[in-house]
């Protein structure tokens, strides 16, 4: 039980607001001696862990790519683009974008969007560039709805298709348990949670372009 | 063979250029800090096999310090105006989605054709990280293609890379010390000991609110460990594969497809899924870290219940012989 107190650490850190490095660190320590490990067994075992985990941030190799692109005039142009669309909203932008994300997710394709490729220097410049003009805490919340929109259409996409990582984990562990499951029907029963995040979020998308406007608008 | 070895040395060699350009930036007053910082992440992806395990939980601890002592800066390497920008955008036009196209496409491509490349019947790259193997090449592509196709200075493209990840700052480390504690949480068994705890507090007698407890339990797990993979086999075995598949007959499909997107509910709820969560938040620039959590969160709970209810509607018709 003791080993939770690792757990409330989290909690506590994350809530307070110190910052995340230490609170995981602290965390580790604290489940690990609780645990009845030394502190020298816990870094250890908290180095080991991290180096193998190395692969989890190769992705920021994407950043000088984007980065020159922004000295170019990338997101201007995006916004450009956007401009010269009169049915664009925000809201309608981000809902086909978040159709294209779970469609794209669902055919194995995660890897070909992402927070740092596609949100930050172009699907966020272009909902911007369409709910303008917007006050600074409006600017705020189309991008972190751009950011929310992306993470919804990769997370209610890819567990339709085969042969990602969660339906194989699944695949494993019933197999462990003695229940023989086929990959497609695991990814046939996502569908129906898929669609019904398309209609949940996209509904929402539809209803945040309304609490962008001024309420005058709306009674005109 | 191409593996991840190669990924790694191009990974710390990015990371030692921005440690070597924060260390040039006489305006960050800061920049001891950032370059401490990125040289010690440099060091983990060139030498981390060679560190030894304590050797990389000190190298952990030291870039929890540096970030927790407030020593991390914004370096503001010297880039174009918004004016400047504006007329690049308009002589370039939509030639400036070719790269940021390039990367979706090579990554497409790559991990298709790498895992079918071979060389004297050997594969020239490994075919399990043939998907982060494609990431880095597209993204070493599209950075040297911009560079030509806009004629950027040589160098802009490390040091426009820099001003991102110092923007992003310490929650770029973020996800990879999450996976690293979620390793010493599983030593210590906690997992195993909130799974207990979620069992005992399962009512067993109804089916209904069996399939409750467990989207719910899925969530609520996802949340405290920041993966709904860690969740999983807890939860499966301690509420479903017992109670809504072994009591009342659940198919097993139905209920480990949507438990697991229950799940992902608790994912877009919880900053322990900080590459999803905090990490937009900061390439954003967004002022509340948890703005992400924020605007998801409406969409994350009404699809828990409507998962509930998805379970309960689904998985018991479909196991009637």
């Amino acid at each position: 039980m003791l080993t939770l107190l690792g757990v409330a650490v989290i909690v506590l850190g994350f809530a307070l607001r110190f910052n995340p490095l230490l609170v995981v660190i602290a965390a580790g320590l604290t489940s690990g001696l609780a645990a009845g490990l030394t502190p020298v067994e816990v870094l250890a075992a908290f180095g080991k862990a991290f180096n193998t985990n190395r692969y989890v941030s190769v992705a920021w190799l994407v950043l000088p790519a984007i980065g020159v692109l922004e000295r170019a005039g990338l997101r201007e142009q995006a916004r450009r683009t956007i401009q010269g669309l009169r049915a664009a909203t925000a809201g309608r932008i981000l809902l086909a974008y978040l159709a294209l994300r779970q469609i794209a997710a669902a055919l194995g394709l995660t890897q070909v969007a992402g927070q740092a490729q596609t949100v930050r220097p172009l699907l966020a410049p272009m909902a911007e560039a369409a709910a303008e003009p917007l006050s600074e805490d409006d600017r705020q919340r189309v991008r972190a709805m751009s950011a929310a929109t992306d993470n919804v259409g990769l997370f209610f996409g890819e567990d339709i298709f085969l042969a990602i990582g969660s339906i194989l984990l699944i695949v494993g562990f019933l197999d462990q348990s003695g229940i023989t499951v086929e990959p497609l029907a695991l990814s046939v029963w996502a569908i129906p949670s898929a669609i019904a995040a398309f209609l949940v979020h996209g509904a929402r998308l539809l209803l945040f372009d309304r609490t962008l406007k001024p309420a005058t608008e709306d009674v005109a | 063979m191409i593996g991840l070895p190669l990924v790694y040395l191009l990974a710390g060699l990015m990371f030692a250029a921005f440690a070597g350009l924060s260390l040039a930036d006489r305006e960050n007053n800061k920049r001891l800090g950032n370059a401490a910082f990125w040289g010690l992440f440099a060091l983990s992806f060139l030498a981390g096999d060679q560190l030894g395990d304590l050797g990389n939980g000190v190298l952990a601890l030291a870039l929890a310090l540096i970030a927790g002592a407030g020593q991390l800066g914004v370096g503001v390497p010297r880039t174009t105006s918004p004016e400047e920008r504006e007329n690049l955008a308009a002589r370039y036009g939509p030639r400036l989605f070719i790269p940021a196209l390039v990367i979706p496409v090579l990554v497409l491509a790559g991990s298709l054709a790498f895992k079918r490349l071979t060389l004297h019947g050997a594969p020239l790259v490994d075919p399990k990280q043939a998907t982060l193997i494609s990431l880095a090449l597209a993204a070493l592509v599209a950075a040297v293609l911009a560079q030509i196709l806009f004629r950027q200075p040589a160098g802009a493209a490390v040091q426009e890379g820099r001003r991102l990840m110092d923007l992003v700052g310490w929650a770029a480390l973020l996800p990879q010390m999450l996976a690293a504690l979620g390793a010493v949480f599983a030593l210590a068994g906690v997992g195993k000991t909130i799974g207990e705890l979620a069992v005992m507090v399962t009512p067993a007698d109804s089916r209904f609110a069996a399939v409750a407890a467990y989207c719910l339990g899925m969530a609520a797990f996802t949340i405290m460990m920041g993966n709904a993979f860690a969740a999983f086999p807890v939860m499966t075995g301690g509420i479903a594969l017992p109670l809504v598949i072994g009591r009342f007959g659940g198919d097993p499909a139905v209920v480990c497809a949507i438990g697991m997107l229950s799940g992902f509910c608790g994912t877009l709820l919880t900053p322990l899924a900080a590459n999803f969560n905090l990490v937009p938040a900061a390439l954003l620039q967004l002022k509340d870290r948890y703005a992400v959590i924020r605007a998801q969160a409406p969409t994350a709970v009404l699809m828990l219940i409507v998962n509930v209810i998805l379970m309960n509607a689904l998985a018991f018709h479909a196991a009637r012989p």
